[in-house]
């Protein structure tokens, strides 16, 4: 028996061949990673006009200190977003948690752990209010959470009285502005004094002071091990493309990419190493963003997530129940927005009426620059976490630079404009 | 003027990686319909969009005449200005916007921006009337079947004062009877001196409509027939395509046919909107193991609507019916339910509710079966890669790997995904709704061949197809569906094109006679 089309071309390999050498990673990665080239033009840009402020071990640490619930936010952002909905509403709901978890430590007296228990699980409880109204009464979740934003607003004014509550207990001011234990030891620096110098343009030099106070051992090792997962884990993946016979990146460019990642990991790691260690925030947010890679390309769940946003007539015919999907993405967001108020009230030591105010257009817009596509159904976490601290770098060069705070907004939202438009641009190259 | 419209000369036009085009030379003559024939990535689009000004002038090689004048177009407006519109395959229409509206989208007849809305409407009329659609202008396009919506289309083109018409595929979704207007109307066009381009796949309407016939393979013109002498047939056109001779359209089945499998009784389904129509109306319909059931019906009788209403109910309002499975009844009341005892439908519509086509083949091909290719929730890559490696081979699929996009893949092999993602979810009963619409010539005996496969396994197929030749081809036993009722059932060895129709008619004669009554 012939079949027919035996004769019918097969269409060819889009795959380059795998070759080696730098210029080649660059040209492969420059379309995917388009922003952690954008984040590092910012970080060398600010380096340049600070004159080497930026990269000090206070100002690197800040980064975390200042942006990390941002980071926590935007990865409930990323899922709400990936599906093809949005939350304006998690500054409020931030800000109402935030007063919630006040009230409870410091008007009822409960123990913070307790507390903080309770504010994730009502977290969660405005989550299902809002998912069950966009999910199951088919409301849009602009609206929705339009109306969540004013809702919760007004509920934070409401239960604060207008008043801010604080202070709070120490261990609960941990969560953002604690340092993890040093464990092992301190170790005076021995690159300090140092300066590594890249290049000098005209009166600005880009110079990278070293030194700073002496270095936390446990942080360390901890940027060590991480580094060491991470190739690991990649060495993994390759080697099980290699299995089923894809083209993958030549050794030489696998190895090349990795010694960027081990040396951003490491230098990040000195850093903060060499001011207090690596802040409580940012661990939490190491771990999220850790848990929620594995949740977008690993499990059954974040496929699904993905598969709504992509096409949801086609999901749903194919037995997902987008429904459920999108109730879940909220309630997600929901836990992390109390999260993410509760690192707010940590951090201002008290729960103000205002707290949380706009952080939605933060979290959104870090979404975004990060790759997330506003049609569903495209995001990743590495992305989003580039596009959050591009932001976070963003506000410390410019405040560094003492940049007043109105042309802050512009020079914001021209960069949310640009870095998106290069995005989309590149995308319609690509199809 | 002379006595070619359109002169196109060694065309080459290259995506990344693949040659399109190569060298094609093409030419129209004044008030001619010009088939364009060709197996899916033949180049027959391609070619259509280089005249159309899709692809601007400087993204393709080569030179193209209109009227005898070279073109330089750079989008569609400049091509719709020189009188050359084409029509995709893909309608372009505002499903909320009425027909006035839709006909002068971005040419309205405004006076300083004003709309003149009686002039709009008065030329809506006209048009309508030359393209014999009765309706009133301020109807909206979403009220309106497909066939009704080509003619919206084609009435737009000729307010643009059109000379060259090219259709993409203008009867896929289109039944017997609005297709044979269709054809008709290019028919009286071509008498008013309007030249046609027609890309189709029904090689019985090109040989019944067309004046010449260009086949093209590969992405070159293979030849060019004289279609007016009346002895091209359609078995020579399919040589041209595929470069050889076809000796069987459908392949030979020995039947093997068991227990009833499933069985549908006494289905009532409403309309989602309006609650008084009653769309499926006491349908009752059983499959065998191991058996092929055809459903026949025009667009409109309510086949997809029964299919989906089965699967998971995910359409209409339900009122009333039984699905039984081996005799016992089964819930399939939401599509994880059906899913779970056992069917499966695979839809009418690949791109808008098979595919997620921004998704590679893997995950398609997994998506409805993801515990498949999971332990505890978390995915095993090397299995789903594995298995979809396993279904490319067995139907095979046409893929450099199983990581491309889908939406690169052409129409037949996106059609064998969708059948994938089915067949791993290993359903006893597969609906398959028009599963080789679109499609060409060799992809679709490729998909007969697995619905060979497949009941050769012992399960049962339902297929639900618009063109008659293949509901007989395949099945072993014919439903009839005429107004959300079963018209008719019989047996294909003793079903014609002819007993079908009959069937159809006396239905609707009767529901006639019931409304009068």
């Amino acid at each position: 028996m012939s079949t027919p089309t035996e004769s019918t071309p097969i269409a060819p390999v889009a795959d380059a061949e795998p070759t080696g050498g730098f210029r080649a990673l660059v040209g492969r990665n420059v379309r995917q990673s388009g922003m952690l080239v954008a984040l590092l033009i910012a970080v060398v840009f600010f380096q340049l006009t600070t004159g080497g402020v930026m990269l000090k071990s206070l100002n690197v640490t800040n980064i975390f200190l200042q942006n990390g619930y941002i980071l926590v936010m935007a990865l409930g952002m990323l899922l709400i977003i990936v599906i093809g909905n949005i939350d304006l509403s998690v500054g409020s709901v931030a800000g109402f948690l935030g007063a919630v978890a006040a009230i409870l430590m410091v008007k009822v007296g409960l123990d913070p752990i307790l507390a903080v228990l309770l504010t994730l699980v009502a977290g969660g409880v405005i989550g299902v209010w809002q998912g069950f109204w966009v999910a199951y009464l088919r409301v849009p979740s602009f609206i929705v959470t339009l109306a969540g934003m004013l809702l919760f607003r007004g509920a934070t004014l409401w239960i604060l009285g207008g008043q801010p509550v604080g202070p709070f207990a120490e261990s609960f001011r941990a969560i953002s502005s604690g340092f993890i234990p040093e464990v092992i030891g301190t170790f005076g620096d021995p690159f300090g004094g140092a300066e590594i110098a890249l290049l000098t343009v005209g009166k600005w030099a880009l110079v990278i002071p070293l030194g700073g106070g002496p270095l936390n051992l446990t942080t360390l090792l901890l940027g060590a091990v991480l580094s060491a997962v991470l190739v690991l884990l990649t060495w993994r993946a390759r080697a099980e493309q290699v299995k089923y016979g894809f083209s993958v990146p030549s050794l030489r460019q696998f190895w090349l990419r990795n010694a960027l990642v081990i040396v951003g990991i490491m230098f990040v790691a000195y850093r903060l190493a060499g001011y207090k260690g690596l802040p409580m925030v940012a661990l939490i947010a190491f771990i999220l963003i850790a848990f929620y890679m594995f949740l977008t390309t690993r499990t059954v769940l974040g496929r699904r997530i993905y598969a709504v946003g992509g096409n949801a007539k086609a999901a749903m015919l194919s037995g997902v129940n987008s429904k459920r999907m999108v109730f879940l993405t909220f309630v997600n967001m929901g836990v992390l927005a109390a999260l993410g108020g509760l690192i707010i009230s940590a951090r201002l030591n008290s729960a103000t009426p205002n707290s949380g105010y706009g952080f939605e257009l933060d979290i959104i817009a870090a979404t975004f620059v990060g790759g997330a596509s506003a049609y569903g159904g495209v995001g990743t976490v590495a992305g989003t976490v580039i596009g959050a601290l591009f932001f976070g770098v963003l506000n410390i060069g410019m405040g560094t630079m003492s940049i007043p705070i109105d042309y802050q907004f512009a020079i914001k939202a021209l960069v949310l404009l640009v870095a998106v438009y290069f995005d989309v641009r590149s995308k319609n190259k690509e199809g | 003027m002379s006595d070619v419209l359109l002169e196109m000369r060694g065309i080459t036009k290259e995506f990344p990686g693949v040659k399109a085009l190569k060298e094609v030379s093409f030419s129209v003559r004044p008030g001619e319909i010009h088939a364009l024939v060709g197996e899916n990535g033949a180049g027959k689009s391609t070619l259509m969009k280089v005249v159309s000004g899709v692809y601007p002038t400087g993204s393709y090689e080569g030179q193209f005449f209109f009227k005898g004048e070279e073109c330089h177009f750079h989008n569609i407006r400049e091509s719709e200005q020189k009188g050359i519109v084409i029509i995709h395959q893909e309608l372009a229409l505002v499903p909320h916007l009425s027909i006035t509206e839709n006909i002068f989208l971005a040419n309205e007849q405004a006076t300083r921006g004003v709309i003149n809305w009686s002039k709009s409407h008065a030329k809506a009329i006209e048009l309508l009337k030359k393209v014999g659609l009765h309706e009133t202008p301020d109807t909206k396009i979403s009220h309106l079947g497909v066939g009704k919506q080509q003619l919206v289309e084609i009435a737009k083109a000729l307010s643009k004062n059109v000379e060259l018409l090219i259709l993409d595929e203008p009867t896929s979704s289109l039944n017997e009877n609005d297709s044979q207007a269709l054809l008709q109307l290019l028919r009286e066009f071509r008498s008013n001196g309007i030249a046609c381009v027609l890309i189709s796949h029904k090689l019985k309407e090109v040989e019944s409509v067309a004046d010449t016939i260009t086949v093209l393979r590969d992405g070159a013109v293979i030849e060019s027939l004289d279609a007016t002498t009346g002895d091209v047939t359609e078995d020579r056109i399919i040589r041209g395509m595929v470069g050889r001779d076809m000796t069987h359209r459908y392949p030979p089945r020995e039947p093997n046919i068991g227990e009833v499998l499933l069985e549908v009784k006494n289905w009532k389904v409403r309309h989602p909107v309006y609650d008084d129509r009653m769309v499926i109306n006491d349908v009752s319909i059983n499959v065998r193991a191991g058996e092929v059931v055809g459903i026949a019906g025009l667009m409109g009788a309510g086949r997809t609507e029964f299919a989906m209403s089965v699967f998971g109910r995910s359409w209409g309002h339900f009122v009333s019916g039984q699905v039984l499975k081996h005799g016992e009844e089964i819930d399939v009341s939401t599509i994880p339910k059906a899913v779970a005892n056992g069917l499966a439908y695979a839809t009418e519509d690949r791109k808008t509710y098979g595919l997620v086509l921004m998704n590679d083949v893997k995950t398609n091909v997994t998506m409805a079966n993801l515990p498949g290719v999971s332990n505890r929730g978390v995915l095993i890559p090397p299995k789903e890669i594995t298995v979809a490696n396993e279904y490319r081979k067995a139907l095979n699929i046409k893929t450099p790997s199983v990581k491309q996009i889908t939406v690169n893949l052409s129409g037949g092999n996106q059609q064998k995904v969708v059948l994938s993602k089915w067949l791993f979810a290993n359903p006893d009963v597969l609906i398959l709704d028009e599963p080789t619409r679109g499609i060409d010539v060799g992809a679709k005996y490729e998909i007969y061949t697995i619905i060979n496969r497949l009941v050769a396994e012992g399960k049962a197929i339902i297929i639900i197809s618009s063109e008659l030749p293949e509901v007989l081809g395949v099945s072993d036993r014919i439903y009839v569906m005429a107004a959300g009722r079963i018209a008719a059932e019989m047996p294909a060895a003793e079903a014609t094109q002819e007993s079908i129709m009959k069937a159809i008619m006396r239905l609707a004669r009767a529901g006639a006679e019931e409304v009068l009554l």
